[in-house]
């Protein structure tokens, strides 16, 4: 699926480059289940965005089903996030006006499917993550899990080929965290996805099939 | 979606979207007023211009007036000698004198009528009139037996006021009308207008319509017949068949005119044929305005400049020139209109845009995270960038659409009240243009003054007293003896049209300066999770 190749990310920082990626080299088959664990400023986030198209690297090439990421114009990088990338955020980030189901459509919009058949998809991912009766709520009226539940569907409405979730758990309790783990767990081998998830929980990080540490740039294997 | 999404933001942040559409709906409804009344108080201003300068006058030719040469008398108006000996012996040793001038109105300059035959033949002119207007003074009155008042007879002083004190009321051993040396003087004026007999309809003639008798045709060349104003006829008792005496020649009374507007009265007080006028006031060959009408009214200002190279060293005045010389409360109004209602809805207008633009950015911002998310599931920057600027549409035109229910109800308010404007034409704007409107003024105001205040002796007292009247009078009447006119607000379809072009503006503004905002944010912003 990714094909990450000596890649190096730097930002401009306070009078020196800050280098968020170090020379890291990865490769990420079809159909795993990969965690990302590390300190805060260890370059997860950085990486997430490298894999999820969000950004381009400073130097290195980032291969997603063998189309180099950092050569594709604006454009194009927008098409594959919209086609081929789920995200899920720590935040959720629902849009708060819109309803459950809106939301979930949202992700359709840039497909350019017609409106009833983007409901009727839209219906079906809510029922999958166990909230087909919760369409017409705003996201302030459902509870945090929930709120995750809508953003899984709306990461998964489209069928993409990869989900990646960045600390999807993070702003959850306990419980919840092992319902939502539980709930990407099964559409990760119902779907065939490839998943990749950045977290600090430990927990969480055990579940995967493959462990990543990163720290200041560099990514190493936990065994 | 992009209508769903619209409809969720604006009424899910419905704050923000009632704060800049009522910003927004002020301002519209401001322009909406303001432009209304404006065009109310252009309207109000033609139509005093109207009767002063006739119905589709386009254009006036004066002559500016010149500064009095040293040593002259300049432009004093009429000036009456009376030697010890003039007027007739009154049979008591006193003598009565009635004196009447026929000449060029004060602020007045003539020119010579070859100019009307170049107006004429300037391309652009459709139809062109001259007239001369002219102001007739009459000074009536007794002066005392000076050789009397050498002897020493004098009375005590006690005398009782006699208007119109003519021999018939001169008593057998007065020293003048009160027989104490005192004197009464009857002063009168009226405006005269020499027009072309059956001229063009240009000038203020086409302004009137005839109330009794007929109009001067072109037999009346040479004439001594007199159309007159109606109300000044009426005021002076006199109808069709009278005659009146103007410049010391009585004239036939074949007719009188009403004026076709909402005035009191038409431009002058008595109009006759501009020959025998120009003969009567000595003025040979001379007018004192020209009337053009353009072929088009779109072509005014070229055709000014056309006559303002045809006749170098003239005052060429439009109607645009002309409106600015209409005083009183509706100049006021149109001062005020022109003034604080332009700055204001400019202002209101600015800060409708800023606060809608500033409240968008502020909006973009709060919702950074929103737009990352969205690009990062795959929005284009150019859907962002419309949602954004739709939303600001959407605000700008329901605050446009309020604008227009708000500022019709104001203008609404303004047809009801319908302030009565009171219209003069001020003599110094345009030069000698504009006597025609201060004769008109001169004539309303009641500048007709019988020299009769009280009583009280001397010669002196009594001319000051009754100078003194009738100059008021003349100064007064030119400043309120005009039209009155009822503001009515029109509102046109453009003022809507522009109302609506105005709020649809403000939206694209705010949602191009928000939208590409929003389009800078970068995807990655979605992954902050700062909360």
């Amino acid at each position: 699926m990714y094909t990450l190749k000596n890649v190096t990310k730097q930002y401009p920082g306070k009078g020196r480059q800050v280098t968020a990626l170090n020379d890291v080299t990865l490769d990420i088959p079809d159909g795993q289940l990969v965690a990302i664990q590390g300190p805060t400023g260890g370059g997860k986030s950085t990486l997430l965005q490298m894999l999820g198209a969000l950004d381009r690297p400073t130097s290195g090439t980032v291969e997603l089903e063998g189309s180099s990421l950092g050569r594709l114009a604006d454009r194009r990088l927008t098409g594959i996030r919209g086609k081929e990338i789920g995200f899920v955020f720590q935040g959720f980030n629902l849009i708060p006006t819109l309803t459950a189901l809106e939301n979930v459509e949202t992700a359709l919009v840039p497909l350019g499917i017609p409106a009833a058949q983007r409901r009727e998809r839209s219906l079906k991912a809510l029922e999958s993550v166990g909230l087909a009766d919760r369409g017409d709520h705003r996201p302030a009226e459902l509870s945090g899990g929930q709120q995750q539940r809508v953003a899984i569907a709306r990461a998964l409405v489209k069928e993409p080929d990869v989900l990646l979730a960045d600390e999807p758990t993070g702003n959850l309790d306990e419980e919840t965290r092992d319902e939502i783990m539980d709930l990407l767990e099964g559409l990760w081998r119902d779907r065939g996805l490839t998943l990749v998830i950045v977290t600090h929980d430990s927990a969480v990080a055990r579940r995967a099939q493959r462990r990543l540490h990163i720290k200041q740039g560099k990514v190493k294997e936990v065994a | 979606m992009f209508a769903t999404y619209l409809r969720r933001e604006l009424l899910g942040r419905r704050r923000q979207t009632i704060i800049i559409a009522i910003g927004m709906a002020l301002a519209i409804a401001l322009v909406i007023i303001v432009n209304s009344v404006a065009a109310g108080v252009k309207n109000a201003q033609a139509q005093v211009l109207q009767s002063v300068y006739g119905v589709g006058t386009d254009v006036t030719i004066t002559k500016p007036v010149s500064a009095p040469k040293a040593g002259s008398t300049g432009a004093e108006g009429p000036r009456f000698d009376f030697g010890a000996g003039s007027g007739s012996d009154s049979g008591n040793g006193s003598r009565t004198v009635d004196s009447s001038h026929l000449s060029v109105g004060f602020g007045t300059s003539t020119m010579s009528d070859s100019a009307l035959t170049k107006a004429e033949q300037t391309t652009g002119v459709a139809g062109a009139s001259a007239a001369l207007s002219l102001q007739d003074t009459s000074f009536k009155g007794t002066l005392p037996d000076f050789s009397r008042l050498r002897d020493g007879q004098q009375d005590n002083g006690q005398g009782s006021a006699q208007p119109n004190s003519g021999a018939s009321n001169g008593s057998s051993d007065g020293g003048g009308s009160d027989e104490a040396g005192g004197s009464s003087f009857q002063v009168n004026s009226f405006s005269v207008l020499g027009i072309v007999p059956g001229g063009k309809a240009v000038g203020p003639v086409a302004s009137t319509a005839l109330a009794k008798g007929r109009t001067l045709s072109s037999s009346d060349k040479g004439d001594d017949v007199a159309v007159l104003d109606a109300s000044y006829a009426k005021s002076k008792s006199l109808s069709v068949g009278d005659s009146i005496s103007i410049g010391g020649t009585d004239f036939k009374v074949v007719g009188t005119v009403k004026p076709t507007g909402s005035d009191s009265a038409t431009a002058s007080n008595v109009y006759i044929p501009l020959d025998v006028a120009q003969k009567l006031s000595s003025e040979t060959g001379k007018i004192s305005t020209i009337y053009v009408t353009a072929r088009s009214a779109s072509d005014v200002d070229s055709l000014k400049s056309a006559l303002q190279k045809t006749l170098p060293g003239y005052t060429v005045s439009t109607q645009a020139d002309l409106a600015s010389s209409v005083s009183g409360s509706l100049g006021s109004a149109s001062q005020l209109v022109a003034n604080l209602g332009t700055w204001l809805s400019v202002i209101v207008l600015a800060a409708a845009f800023l606060i809608a633009i500033l409240f968008t950015i502020s909006g973009v911002t709060r919702r950074t995270r929103e737009f990352g998310t969205l690009k990062a599931i795959g929005w284009s920057n150019r859907r962002i960038v419309g949602q954004v600027a739709g939303e600001s549409v959407v605000q700008g035109v329901l605050g446009g659409v309020a604008g227009i229910v708000i500022g019709l109800i104001g203008v609404l308010v303004v047809n009801v009240i319908s302030p009565t404007l009171t219209g003069g034409v001020s003599r110094g704007g345009v030069g000698g243009a504009l006597a025609d409107g201060a004769r008109r003024a001169f004539g309303g105001g009641g500048a007709t003054s019988t020299g009769s205040t009280g009583g009280g002796g001397g010669f002196a007292g009594r001319f000051g007293g009754g100078f003194g009247g009738a100059l008021t009078g003349a100064r007064s009447g030119a400043g309120s003896a005009a039209a009155q006119v009822d503001l009515s607000a029109p509102v046109t379809v453009w003022i809507i049209v522009i109302a609506v072009g105005l709020a649809v503006l403000g939206g694209l503004l705010a949602g191009a300066i928000g939208g590409w905002r929003a389009s800078r944010l970068r995807p990655a912003e979605a992954l902050r999770s700062v909360q």
